[in-house]
């Protein structure tokens, strides 16, 4: 399992309905890619992250498949229309089958 | 024709530096304003102006700052919080088990570093001594990554508040070592710090905008190592990229240039963890 993992995410607490807000994720990881070879000619395994979804009240808002060339500590920022009060999840995939999750609340007042 | 034409050459490239400074820029962090221009002391007579290096960033660097969730230095920061709670070494302790809250340290990184009987005294030195003293633990290497993610934690700390260095008193006579440093040329290039960074702040050297070499950012992440950058870190690449043999991280050379650079940025805020290229 890869070291060090945390995801964080930035969604404003509230918002007006059908308002359009952006959203800011990042998870730390080393996103090995499985091209290098360490200092005695072995390749080391790819370890990444390859699926980042996320989700509003059970629907989805972005899925995103993750290849090896995506970079350290993958970054996401998108915008998302609120209709109304509800949870955003999180879920990022790793390539070890562990599965990273976190939630945020949005009041639409 | 010729002469007007050179003249008219020198005088676009000199309001070209200027306007790429972006010196009108203010710097807010999550809402807190920051001192990025102070004017020049007295010790300080060579500059017009005192500029946090921030200024002489590009836009999208410097926005990187401004926001928490973007500044790629505060993953590095939660390595340190993790650190910090992380009992090491023969006595069992962890940082969190003396200081118990990282708060109590505002304030002391804007005071860093200081001089105590004689000889400059780092953060890095503090964490050190607190390691092998108090924790039974072995010394951190001086720019190792858990070093700098602990000294970005302290720091932040202090973020906001004005650089205060005492250079005067105990202090002098390593300030003053610090200062021949500074102007001393050394390397293949005969360079000295004052060259690029008192002579020629504003201007490009080749791609990069030279800023007057502030330390108030320190530990600061750099875009092009994606890291935390410790002072002396730092150091050494000035020196490599003249062309000299660097002095040693830690070592009196660069503990006396850390204390007069330092006391240069007097009254501008400490930006830990700052963004910079």
């Amino acid at each position: 399992m890869a070291k060090g993992v945390k995801p964080r995410v930035k969604v404003p607490k509230t918002a007006a309905a059908g308002d359009m807000i952006t959203i800011k994720t990042l998870i730390s990881h080393k996103m090995e890619s499985g091209q290098r070879k360490d200092k005695d000619g072995n390749k080391i395994p790819r370890s990444i992250i390859n699926r980042f979804t996320c989700e509003f009240n059970g629907q989805s808002v972005i899925d995103v498949t993750i290849e090896p060339a995506i970079s350290t500590n993958p970054y996401f920022k998108f915008d998302a229309v609120v209709p109304e009060t509800g949870e955003f999840k999180f879920t990022w995939y790793d390539d070890d089958g562990s599965v990273y999750e976190t939630a945020k609340n949005i009041a639409v007042g | 024709m010729t002469v007007t034409k050179l003249i008219s050459a020198s005088a676009l490239v000199l309001i070209g530096g200027l306007a790429q400074a972006g010196e009108s820029d203010t710097l807010s962090v999550e809402g807190q304003a920051m001192t990025t221009r102070v004017a020049a002391q007295a010790h300080t007579p060579n500059l017009d102006e005192v500029f946090s290096g921030w200024v002489f960033r590009t836009d999208e660097t410097q926005a990187l700052q401004m926001d928490d969730f973007e500044n790629p230095g505060f993953v590095f920061v939660d390595k340190g919080i993790d650190l910090y709670a992380k009992v090491d070494g023969s006595e069992g302790k962890s940082c969190a088990s003396c200081h118990e809250n990282v708060e109590d340290f505002a304030g002391l990184r804007a005071s860093m570093p200081r001089v105590v009987d004689g000889d400059v005294v780092s953060m890095e030195n503090m964490v050190n001594d607190c390691r092998t003293e108090r924790m039974g633990a072995d010394a951190w290497k001086w720019s190792s990554a858990d070093m700098t993610a602990i000294t970005a934690l302290i720091g932040l700390q202090s973020r906001g508040m004005p650089v205060n260095v005492k250079f005067d008193g105990d202090a002098a006579a390593q300030w003053q070592k610090g200062k021949e440093l500074y102007y001393t040329r050394v390397g293949q290039l005969d360079m000295s710090c004052s060259n690029c960074h008192e002579d020629n702040y504003g201007n490009m050297i080749r791609a990069d905008h030279l800023s007057q070499g502030q330390t108030n950012g320190f530990p600061t992440y750099r875009l092009k190592n994606a890291k935390l950058n410790s002072i002396h870190g730092r150091f050494k690449g000035c020196m490599k990229n003249i062309r000299a043999t660097p002095f040693k991280e830690g070592g009196e050379e660069f503990q006396a240039l850390e204390l007069y650079l330092a006391s240069r940025g007097n009254g501008l805020t400490v930006e830990t963890p700052s963004v910079r290229n």
